[in-house]
């Protein structure tokens, strides 16, 4: 049985596991006088035979599905005869793959040489009994901790406090996955980034100035020598991130505090679902008004001034992606200011201060950490966004605060770096990891200082 | 003013003896007269000039046709049972209502003579001239001193540093709160003791120096301890300030009050000298509430 096949069998299982402990439970406290007498509701036998049933299940299945094709490879290779076994590792996953293709039939037996149809005729039959022992395994472990389960529920079992503590680990399993996540990403791009630096020294992609990451392929080719200047991304990253939040923090802010302070309910509940749905837009769109509307407009704008302007501007891109990022600043701060406590609005305004005084001396430092939190969030989506410096702001690394100029930013750049074929150990690609890791660095530099800046400045209101 | 006390538990046992049918049973309409309130609602120097006065939150009436002046230099207490009206009538001096926008007042509402409801009126100088201390206590989450320095601030009432800090020391001394704070100025508000945070808000509202102070239950949030002081307080403001207190404590309307009020479902039953609401209320309705029938 395939491996989805079988978790869904368990989890069918697992029901019917639920169903008879609920019922054994049940039919235990009836001739007692009730369930009332059972120390835990029968729900909680139920749900406790069924995680009896299912857990233990699982895990056997998830364990077997993660090694069962490392112990197959394995398996095949060692059963290769001497002269055909392989000398790396790379030879060895060529090796593999023909195995497998030649196994699926993808790759005609008349193709290969004898001892790989062997090899396939073996890898289909490991497969196979693979798959038997799991369904077996898993089916009867299943059943049997299901049956244990069911068997020990007495009126005296305390399967309330059982299945709250599963459930504990469960929502903690869930948790930890989402971090051990987070800190594979981490390993991952600190080991490219390692080899990238290993290949292009540290200060000359920190302090270089220069970006053209043309590398040659072959060593016959002719090609310019690549260089590896960060600096130019960054500031285009920078110069775009701040002509965004010039344009959102202020509108998104101020229509915030109009919803939240001033407007009626009836204008409240029209135009805040509108100014989020500026968040539902796909970047793509807003990508090509960038491009099509806004980008030229800028030129001829600046044409007719006499100030001379690329098609492709920093000033489009920033501008419609501050337009794009208004929800978060708005959204996230009128939901901060309506929790500020209306005894403070009462204390300002009995006090003979105006709607505009309190909102500036009140309920803005009381509300500042929420406002700070979704002004990150606009900041972290600004240096995040692709597609609409691709398409307005262009691919040029061009080291310039002139926000008229086309420049490039560093996601664009890791973009373009790892579209088409590539491979996988020259400084090109690798230079996408270490723009990766220097990105993350400076986010989360960023997050650690408005979280000191908002620690420093916020008036707690309890 | 405690000698009271059991002349009122004698006058409920009388009560009780006397009239066969409980008050509650009968319907209000019979007892009520819209608009007629029994005792002396009015005075001669009259500092709040309040006549048929309704207030409506969309289709609920919420005060029905009250007439009332505030004396000069008085203390006068709104008391009555809950959802009765006091507060949103107390509300209706400093126009606090205007922030809720189904609540209509109609009537004639005048300070010194000036209409409150009056188009062209000024909020701002109508607050400044009417202070108002909340049930629950909401210093700014800022230090002690900018809190009390807010209001000078807003109106302009200091020219210099020097002049600002007199004006928070003296309010922080008439509220009796100096000694305790004197040395810790720049600590944050909200890290007071409850009382000592209410005190701050009558030292706020002192501050830009008002005519009249509104206190709505400025107590029922405070300790016995608390309490004492800001009523302590109270009786020393009388002497400068016009004071308006709601309170569900007839403790302390008797305690600190010259007159009380007597709210019902939104009518104003009975106004009186607090000795006489207090030892021979006019009103059944007013009895049966002093004498802790219901409320």
């Amino acid at each position: 049985m395939q491996p989805a096949n079988l978790l869904l069998l368990t989890i069918v299982l697992s029901m019917v596991a639920y169903g008879l402990g609920y019922a054994r439970s049940r039919s235990l406290a009836m001739p007692m006088g009730g369930i009332r007498h059972l120390k835990s509701l029968p729900f909680y036998y139920g749900a406790r035979a069924a995680l009896w049933c299912g857990i233990p299940a699982l895990l056997v299945l998830g364990l077997w599905a993660a090694f069962q094709g490392k112990v197959i490879q394995t398996l095949i290779i060692g059963s290769l005869p001497q002269e055909m076994l392989p000398a790396s590792e790379g030879e060895a996953s060529l090796l593999l793959s023909k195995i497998s293709n030649v196994a699926s039939g993808s790759l005609p037996p008349g193709f290969a040489e004898a001892p790989i149809v062997e090899a396939a005729e073996r890898l289909k039959a490991l497969r196979e009994q693979s798959r038997m022992f799991m369904t077996t395994l898993v089916v009867s472990v299943s059943v049997l901790a299901g049956f244990l389960g069911w068997l020990r529920v007495r009126p005296a079992l305390n399967a309330r406090t059982q299945v709250e503590s599963i459930l504990k680990w469960l929502f903690f399993a869930c948790a930890a996955l989402a971090i051990l996540t987070t800190i594979g990403i981490i390993f991952s791009v600190a080991f490219e980034t390692f080899r990238f630096f290993q290949k292009i020294p540290f200060t000359e992609f920190i302090f270089g100035s220069q970006w053209s990451p043309q590398t040659a392929l072959r060593a016959d080719q002719v090609a310019a020598q690549g260089a590896f200047g960060m600096i130019p991304l960054f500031t285009g990253t920078l110069l775009i991130s701040a002509i965004a939040m010039l344009v959102a923090v202020p509108v998104g802010l101020l229509s915030a505090i109009y919803l939240s302070e001033y407007a009626n309910r009836k204008v409240r509940g029209v135009v805040k679902p509108l100014l989020e749905m500026l968040a539902g837009i796909p970047t793509v769109v807003y990508g090509f008004f960038a491009a099509l509307t806004v980008a030229p407009f800028i030129s001829n704008f600046a044409a007719s001034l006499g100030i001379d302007a690329s098609s492709q501007s920093a000033l489009a891109a920033g501008g419609v992606m501050g337009i794009m990022i208004i929800p978060f600043v708005s959204s996230l701060s009128d939901d901060v200011i309506n929790a500020v406590p209306q005894t403070l609005r009462d204390g300002s305004l009995a006090l003979g201060a105006t709607q505009s005084e309190t909102m500036k001396k009140v309920i803005f430092p009381a509300a500042l950490p929420g406002i700070m939190g979704g002004v990150l969030l606009a900041v972290s989506r600004a240096i995040g966004e692709t597609m609409i410096v691709v398409m307005a702001a262009g691919l040029a690394a061009n080291l310039t605060a002139n926000p008229l100029e086309t420049v490039t930013t560093v996601t664009v750049q890791i973009v373009t770096l790892l579209t088409g074929d590539q491979e996988f150990d020259s400084a090109k690609t690798l230079a996408a990891f270490a723009l990766g890791a220097m990105l993350f660095l400076a986010t989360l530099l960023l997050n650690v200082v408005a979280l000191k800046i908002v620690r420093k400045y916020r008036e707690q209101y309890d | 003013m405690n000698t009271m006390n059991p002349t009122i538990a004698k006058e409920a046992d009388h009560q009780e003896i006397e009239t066969v049918t409980p008050v509650r049973e009968q319907p209000e309409e019979t007892i009520i007269e819209e608009g007629k309130t029994v005792g002396e609602p009015f005075a001669d120097n009259a500092k709040f000039k309040l006549r048929d006065v309704n207030v409506s939150y969309g289709d609920t009436r919420a005060i029905k046709n009250i007439s009332l002046d505030v004396a000069k230099n008085e203390v006068i207490a709104f008391i009555g049972p809950s959802g009765c009206g006091k507060s949103t009538f107390l509300r209706c001096l400093n126009r606090m209502n205007d922030s809720i926008e189904i609540c209509k007042v109609t009537g004639s509402l005048q300070l010194d003579d000036q209409d409150i409801y009056d188009r062209r009126r000024d909020v701002v100088e109508l607050r400044a001239r009417v202070g108002m201390v909340f049930q629950k206590p909401n210093p700014f989450p800022k230090s002690i001193y900018d809190n009390v320095a807010y209001g000078p601030r807003i109106h302009g009432l200091a020219n210099r540093k020097s002049d600002l800090d007199d004006i928070v020391e003296n309010s922080l001394r008439k509220a009796g709160l100096w000694s305790e704070v004197k040395d810790r100025l720049d600590a944050t508000a909200t890290g007071m003791s409850g009382g000592q945070q209410q005190r701050l808000c009558i030292a706020r509202a002192i501050a830009v120096s008002p005519e009249v102070i509104l206190m709505d239950e400025p107590c029922s949030a405070l300790d016995p301890i608390a309490t004492a002081r800001v009523e302590e307080l109270m009786a020393e403001m009388s002497e400068s300030y016009t004071i308006v207190i709601v309170t569900h404590s007839m403790q302390q309307a008797a305690r600190v009050s010259n007159r009380t009020a007597y709210f019902h479902l939104g009518h104003l039953v009975e106004v009186n000298e607090t000795n006489k609401v207090f030892t021979s209320p006019e009103h059944e309705l007013t009895e049966s509430y002093i004498t802790g029938r219901f409320g």
